[in-house]
This record gives structure tokens, C-alpha cells and sequence, in this order.
């Protein structure tokens, strides 16, 4: 148990505390309590930069469930500390923005900073966790906080539309990581994230490898909202939007990168693996970005710009592991995609946050986030303007912002993939930069559309609720710190290379450094005349061209039916499993005894069948057994009548008599095999049954159909069937015995040891008298069941 | 000798039991199958009884009374119930 530890449990704690804060100080906003929270975290994390980036780690375990190998390990690394500063510093600033945003009158501010620090200390829980099992179970914590959030407006059905979907998606994802995680342990015997490295060759050898990569990755894709999982995010966008700038751009949608780029070293070799990710991300990217022009939503766009920012981090790090191929980092070119997808993330942090933090802005101020219906609030809302300018231009890529620079290495990566000789890229590797460049251009386009739509043209007052004017001094705070480190780190992006992102590239990359050696780091702004440049300069420009036209060419999204789409195939497949599950329910369950008897019969007669034939068990040996007397086949004869007179009376008193002569048949048996006792017992309740069985019938209505039975083949066969396995199993177990009887014993000791003549008795009351007593309480039961039930009938609308 | 005849006994006494049982499924009218069952019920103290020589014990002999008495008690409920069309009359329903 170190600091670190309790590091991760402070919001847990803080959480308890929130409600306390809440009631006794209701003038004070609770979010001031609150923020004091990752501030400290933000400092205490902030101290580690300097040993972090030095090289030493800090590692320290706690006790959970040491025998299952399940232990409290927490490491920081370049990795994790790079999230944990993301996580707490985004999270100060969103606590801030949110104590502006959410009104301390009208919001339950209780519930809202119990999820948001539930929230965020599982996620620094993710990010510095070693050990697989606590990972996930933060990991699920995220989930579960975050469909908190999203549905915290509960009464509205969007929301929880919203929540469901991303819960469903997310958790889907999660248990898919589960199993992976599971695997890896039959693999290597160990949680621990850091011996899995070490045990990277014996991973890859193992039959076990692809099915674990693959479920870690429908993991990470689902969580990072990758292509087709991307679905939930834009749904997500009914939380309030601190919720929305938190945890669905800076760091919740990032824990699956996080764990992308903490697995590389485990997967990173196997083609499917650079495949997978690298595809998919970049494919998410174009896809994300093509989608996010034809929504006019600013959160929406913002979303599925989001999405596209993930594929794009996400194909970078794919690209990043193309560099494990290699046995060090001299001319190792692929590296740079690695810390070009760090710095990527760290950028997008910083601008996306901002930007989420604007839309907010225009929706508190104007009361609407519809692009069409805004217009003109440059002049209204200046400051908010410029950050937008500064958020959305990074976004695009335009210098000097930071995004600037992380774009142009994102090229440098995928132009670089095209001379990478391994898995086939030579021949698909050419579709990378194109559909990077292609990604690009459209990112271009919806950033414009961001800025432009709302802060400029023509202010149309007549179309909002209110009365815009600019947003108080507190709620704009975070979003110019995040615009000023936008431009911070775009002007001096030498600030990060060795403090942050070198660390968190040598923990992605772990192998390929030698002692004391590091990644080569430097982030400038010129490179010369390179292919990057012509990229850049192109998608300005083509950007620019397409965004002036965009009315002319907008029509190409009406071309894709609403059908097609993947959220109404989302929403297609959970009403058909809906309406699915019903149908078979419906089918089986029924309702009637008589099916549910089918059923069971059915299976039994199948189960036993099946066994009796696949195992030929089978036999039939006649030695041994007792000779027949012709009385005795005619007393058999009688009960069989009697049993078939059951089956066909035609009416019920006929039955009743029959079914009484068969047990009178069967006490003559137990005469003719020499149970006197069973005889007798058998005989009183047999003329006790039948007695009782014509005291029902008083009650029953005037002996209703004197009809025969219908007959029903089905009924029929099974019964037949039953009867059939029953004796088959009767007859081999009777020839087939392994071991002689007990009873031996009985016989001779029941007048020695209980000091009885009469075998029988001796066994039920002092061998065996446990059974006897548990009887008798049987009947004591069925007594007092019988006497309730008929002194009790309160349905009957009698007085109780 | 005597084995021969307890068996031939044994044996009438079950194809009159056989005979009995047709009454009780043909029987035209219930009480018909009553009285088949109470005979029935008298044939298998018959048979008791025979088989306990057979067997040489006498351990049946309880068996016998109880059959004697059950083949009354049942036969009277029978009749109560055609009679009646109930078995224990409730003086409070009256």
C-alpha cells in the first residue's frame, strides 16, 4: 500500500463525502469541494514526471486476493503517467467548467460529482493498474459510471436511449476483454501486465494467441469507439456536456487506446495485429470524419469527430507496432508513428476538451446547438470565437496549433508504412496514406463547419431562446487553459518530447531500447519539402474548396438510406432478439402442465435412451431369477386389466374402482413375495386413497364429460416411451449386478444388535430410523398443509 | 400331493378373481363394480390365506383381518357415496 495506491481510492473515498457536502453546505456549490480533488491528484501526479522520465518506474503491491494471484499492483510508467496527468488535470478543469455550467439550484449535484469521481478514480485505476483482473474491474467501474452520466438527466428518454446503448456496447466489449484476459492467463500463469511482456515469444507461440487478441481488441475497439462499435458515442451526447468533454473525448473513449498501446508489446508482432488495428482505425477515421459533416448537432459533429480522432490514434499505434519487427531503434522509421499517436492524444485532449467545453458554451448561452439555427455570434461571444478558432484549427491541422504538428506526423507514419516489407503492406499499403490524406480532408471540412457555422453569417435572434451574450468568466476558464496549451504545445512542442511522450513511447515499445537508451524525440515544425508538406497543403486547400461548395455537394448523404445505416441495424437487432426471445418463449412456454410433463418426459426418455444404446448397456440373463406361478400370472393379468380399465373407463368412478383393485392386486404381491408388513400398510392405504379420491369427488362438478379420454399420439408415444426405457433399465440393472446385498448384515444382527424379530421394523425405527423420522414429518406436513388449506381460503373473498 | 391341491386352489382363486374382474369392467351399473371389489377383496383372503400354508407361516394372518375389515369399510364408503353422494356427512351443512 503506497501513496499511489491511495491515489486511485481518493475519489472513491471523496465520492462517500459528496452527498455530506451537499446537504449541510447547500449555499456552497458542491463542485468546489470537489475540484479541490484532481488538483491535488494533478500535482502529486505531476512530481513524477522528472523519475518517470529518468527511466525509473515506481511499482508497488497491495494485498487483494493473493491466493488467486489477483493483487492491488500499481505501476507508473510513461504510459500511465501520461493518463493519470490527462485524467486528473482534464478532470480539474471539467469540474470547474461544470460548477458554471450545471446550475447548484436546479441539478442534483450530488449524484452528478459522486458519478463523475466514481468515474474518474476508475479510470486512473485502469490506466495505472498492473495486475489484468484489477484493470478490468476498473475497467467496468468506467462503464458503469459513464452510463451514470449519460442517463443523468434519467427523465428524458434520449438519455436513457443513450445509456443503454453504450452500457450494452461497452459492456459487451468488456467481457470480451475478460475472456481475453482469462486466456492469456492459461497462457502464462499471471495477471501481471509486466511479466506478460517479459513473456511475449511464449504468447505468440501458443494456440491461444489469435482468440486472446482478438477479444482483447473488440475490447478495446468498443470502448474506443472504433468502427462498427462508434455507434454509442454520438448517443452519448445527452449527458451534460462537462460529462460529454470528459469522458467521451479526453479520457474515457481513450481507455481503449490506452489499452491498445499497453498490450503492443504483448501482441504488436503478429500481422493480425497490425492489420487489425491499423485498418480499422484508419478506416474509422474516414469514416468518422465523412459522417461528421452531415450532422448538424455541434455535439454530434464534435462526437464523430471524436471517433475519427480515435481511429486515428488507433492506426497509428497499429502502425507504431510495425516497428517491433526491428531489432533496435537505429533507422528504425516506424517509430515516429508510435510518438506521433502519444502526442496525437495528448493534442486531442487538449482541443476536443475545449471544444466540447464551446459547445456547451453556445448551447447555455443561445439554448440551441443546431448549427441551422445559429448564426452570427462572433461579435456576441468573442472570447468563445477565438477558443473555437484555436480548438477547431488544431483539429484541422493548421499551423501553429498543435494539431498541426501531430497530423503531419500521422502522415510521416503512414507514408512510412509504404516501405515496410512484412504481412503484404506493399501491395494494400498504398490505401493508408490515401485514406489517412482522404480522413484528412474531410476533418478539414467539419472543423470549418464548427467554427464558421455558428460564429459567423448571419445571427438569427428570432430563432434561439434567449438572449445569447458571453458566457461568465468561470465557465470559460478550461477552455482557455486548454486553447493556451493547445497553442503552447503547438509553438513549444519540445515541452512534452522528453517529459511526457518519450516515457510513454519507451513503455509502448519496450524491447526495442537498449539500456540507457531512449527514443529520438523532436517535433519541429519544418521539415523540408516533403511528401507530408504537399499532404498538408493539399488538404487546406482542397478543404477549403470543398467547404465553400458545400451546399453543392451535400447531397451525396442522401444517397444513403436511413436503412443502411449501422445504428438502425443496432436498433433492428435488438428488437428482433427482442421479439425473438418472445416468440421462443412463447413457443414453450405454454402455460399448460400437460406440455411442460411432455417436455420433461420426453427428455428423460431421450437422455436414458441415448445412454442406454451409445453405451450398449443393454442385457438381459435370466439365471437367478425366481420361478413364475401360474397365479401369479393371472394376478398380473388382473392389474394389467385394471390399468388398462384406468386408461379407457368412461367414467371417472369406473377409474377410481380399477385403480383401487390394482392396489389391492398389489398387497396380493406383496403376500405372494413375503412382505407381510408392506402388505398390510399397502392395503389400508390403498382404501384410505380410494376414500379420498370419493371425497374429491363430491366436489368436482357433476361428472363432466362421460366421454373416453381423447387420444393423442404424441401422449401416446411417450407414454409408450417411457414405459419402454423404464423397463429396459429395469431389466439390465436387474442383470447386472456388481456386489451382493447388504441385507445380510440385517439378518443377522437385527435380533442381536436391536434385539427385534420382525426385520422390517427394526430397519425403520432402529437402523434406519433417521428415514422414519423425516416421513413422519412428511406427513406432519401434508396434515398441517391440508388443514390450512381448507380453513384458509381467503381468495374466496372470505373474511381472512 | 397337498402342494398339488394348494396350488390348484391357489389357482381357481385367481381365475375367480379373473372372473370378478370382468364383472368390475363390464359391470352395466357402479354398484355392479362394487360388489365385484368387495368380492375380489374376499378372494384375496382366500389367496392369503392359501399362500400362508404355502409359505408355512403366519405371518399373513394380520393380513387377512385387515381385509376382512378394509373390503367392509371400502365397500360401505361405496355405498354411502352412491347413496349419499358424499362419504362423511357435515352436520353443520345440513
Amino acid at each position: 500500500m503506497s501513496f499511489l495506491h491511495l491515489a486511485i481510492l481518493l475519489p472513491f473515498i471523496m465520492a462517500l463525502f459528496v452527498p455530506f457536502f451537499y446537504k449541510w453546505f447547500k449555499n456552497i456549490h458542491t463542485g468546489w469541494f470537489v475540484l479541490i480533488l484532481p488538483i491535488i491528484l494533478f500535482i502529486y501526479f505531476f512530481q513524477y514526471i522528472k523519475p518517470v522520465s529518468s527511466g525509473s518506474n515506481t511499482y508497488s503491491t497491495a494485498d487483494w486476493i493473493p491466493s488467486l494471484g489477483i493483487q492491488l499492483t500499481v505501476y507508473m510508467d510513461g504510459l500511465g503517467l501520461l493518463f493519470a496527468l490527462l485524467i486528473s488535470g482534464i478532470g480539474a478543469l471539467v469540474i470547474l467548467y461544470s460548477i458554471y455550467y450545471l446550475s447548484g439550484k436546479k441539478e442534483e449535484l450530488h449524484k452528478f460529482y459522486v458519478y463523475l469521481l466514481l468515474f474518474m478514480g476508475a479510470m486512473l485505476g485502469v490506466v495505472l493498474s498492473d495486475n489484468m483482473v484489477v484493470l478490468y474491474t476498473f475497467w467496468e467501474l468506467t462503464s458503469l459510471s459513464s452510463f451514470l452520466l449519460i442517463g443523468y438527466w434519467h427523465t428524458r428518454e434520449k438519455s436513457r436511449y443513450g445509456a443503454l446503448k453504450s452500457m450494452l456496447i461497452t459492456v459487451f466489449g468488456g467481457l470480451c476483454m475478460l475472456g481475453g484476459i482469462i486466456l492469456l492467463y492459461l497462457v502464462t500463469n499471471t495477471f501481471s501486465i509486466r511479466e506478460m511482456v517479459t513473456q511475449a515469444p511464449i504468447i505468440m507461440e501458443h494456440a491461444y494467441f489469435l482468440p486472446a487478441m482478438l477479444l482483447f481488441l473488440l475490447g478495446a475497439f468498443t470502448k474506443s469507439a472504433q468502427f462498427p462499435f462508434y455507434i454509442w458515442l454520438p448517443d452519448a451526447m445527452e449527458a451534460p456536456t462537462p460529462v460529454s468533454a470528459y469522458l467521451h473525448s479526453a479520457t474515457m473513449v481513450k481507455a481503449g487506446i490506452y489499452l491498445t498501446a499497453r498490450f503492443t508489446p504483448v501482441f504488436g508482432l503478429a500481422p493480425e495485429w497490425f492489420w487489425l488495428v491499423t485498418g480499422i482505425g484508419i478506416f474509422t477515421l474516414a469514416w468518422g470524419s465523412f459522417h461528421a459533416i452531415k450532422q448538424t448537432d455541434l455535439k454530434a459533429i464534435l462526437a464523430f469527430s471524436t471517433v475519427s480522432q480515435l481511429g486515428l490514434i488507433m492506426s497509428l499505434l497499429g502502425a507504431g507496432a510495425a516497428s517491433l519487427h526491428f531489432e533496435s531503434i537505429d533507422n528504425n522509421v516506424f517509430t515516429i508513428a508510435t510518438v506521433a499517436a502519444i502526442f496525437h492524444l495528448i493534442n486531442h485532449a487538449t482541443f476536443k476538451g475545449s471544444l466540447f467545453m464551446v459547445a456547451g458554451i453556445v448551447d447555455h448561452e443561445t439554448g440551441t446547438r443546431d448549427i441551422r439555427r445559429l448564426g452570427g455570434l462572433m461579435t456576441l461571444m468573442p472570447i468563445t470565437f477565438t477558443i473555437a478558432i484555436i480548438g477547431a484549427f488544431s483539429m484541422a491541422g493548421i499551423p501553429p496549433f498543435n494539431g498541426f504538428l501531430s497530423k503531419e506526423m500521422f502522415f510521416t507514419g503512414m507514408v512510412n508504412l509504404l516501405e515496410f516489407d512484412l504481412f503484404n503492406v506493399d501491395t494494400w499499403g498504398i490505401l493508408f496514406p490515401i485514406l489517412a490524406w482522404i480522413g484528412s480532408i474531410f476533418t478539414f471540412i467539419y472543423s470549418m463547419i464548427i467554427v464558421f457555422k455558428p460564429f459567423t453569417g448571419k445571427h438569427q435572434p428570432e430563432k434561439l431562446e434567449k438572449k445569447p451574450h458571453e458566457a461568465p468568466f468561470g465557465m470559460l476558464i478550461s477552455p482557455i487553459i486548454l486553447a493556451s496549451l493547445a497553442v503552447l504545445f503547438g509553438i513549444f512542442p519540445n515541452v512534452l518530447s522528453y517529459s511526457l511522450i518519450e516515457p510513454a513511447a519507451a513503455s509502448v515499445l519496450p524491447y526495442l531500447l537498449e539500456e540507457g537508451e531512449s527514443f529520438h524525440v523532436h517535433i519541429s515544425h519544418w521539415h523540408g519539402f516533403k511528401i507530408e508538406l504537399f499532404m498538408t497543403l493539399g488538404v487546406i486547400v482542397l478543404g477549403l474548396l470543398l467547404y465553400i461548395w458545400l451546399a453543392k455537394w451535400n447531397k451525396i448523404y442522401r444517397l444513403f438510406p436511413q436503412k443502411w445505416t449501422l445504428n438502425n441495424a443496432y436498433d433492428r437487432s435488438l428488437r428482433g432478439l427482442e421479439k425473438g426471445s418472445l416468440k421462443i418463449q412463447e413457443a414453450y412456454m405454454t402455460g399448460f402442465l400437460r406440455d411442460y410433463l411432455g417436455y420433461i418426459f420426453t427428455f428423460a426418455v431421450l437422455m436414458t435412451g441415448w445412454a442406454l444404446f451409445s453405451k450398449s448397456a443393454f442385457s438381459f440373463k435370466t439365471d437367478g431369477n425366481a420361478p413364475v406361478g401360474v397365479y401369479e400370472f393371472v394376478l398380473a393379468a388382473v392389474m394389467v386389466a385394471g390399468t388398462v380399465t384406468v386408461l379407457f373407463a368412461k367414467s371417472r368412478l369406473t377409474s377410481i374402482i380399477a385403480l383401487g383393485s390394482v392396489g389391492y392386486g398389489v398387497s396380493l404381491f406383496f403376500v405372494f413375495f413375503r412382505a407381510p408388513d408392506l402388505a398390510l400398510t399397502q392395503l389400508v392405504i390403498e382404501t384410505v386413497s380410494v376414500a379420498l379420491f370419493l371425497l374429491c369427488f363430491y366436489y368436482l362438478p357433476e361428472l363432466q364429460k362421460r366421454e373416453k379420454l381423447p387420444f393423442k399420439l404424441t401422449n401416446f408415444i411417450i407414454s409408450l416411451g417411457v414405459g419402454t426405457v423404464v423397463t429396459l433399465v429395469a431389466l439390465s440393472a436387474n442383470s447386472q449386478r456388481v456386489s451382493e446385498t447388504i441385507s445380510k448384515y440385517f439378518i443377522e444382527n437385527s435380533y442381536k444388535e436391536a434385539g427385534g424379530k420382525n426385520m422390517v421394523n427394526v430397519i425403520l425405527v432402529d437402523f434406519r430410523g433417521f428415514d422414519t423420522l423425516f416421513e413422519i414429518t412428511v406427513l406432519g406436513i401434508a396434515a398441517l398443509g391440508i388443514f390450512s388449506m381448507i380453513k384458509l381460503r381467503m381468495s374466496r373473498g372470505e373474511k381472512s | 400331493m397337498f402342494d398339488m391341491v394348494m396350488m390348484l386352489s391357489l389357482l381357481i382363486l385367481a381365475v375367480s378373481t379373473l372372473f370378478y374382474f370382468y364383472r368390475l369392467v363390464k359391470g352395466p351399473t357402479v354398484p355392479d363394480r362394487v360388489v365385484a371389489l368387495d368380492a375380489i377383496g374376499i378372494n384375496l383372503i382366500g389367496m392369503t390365506a392359501v399362500i400362508s400354508v404355502v409359505l408355512k407361516t403366519n405371518a399373513f394372518l394380520d393380513v387377512i383381518l385387515l381385509l376382512g375389515i378394509l373390503a367392509f369399510i371400502g365397500t360401505v364408503a361405496f355405498s354411502k357415496f352412491l347413496e349419499k353422494g358424499e362419504i362423511i356427512e357435515n352436520d353443520r351443512d345440513q
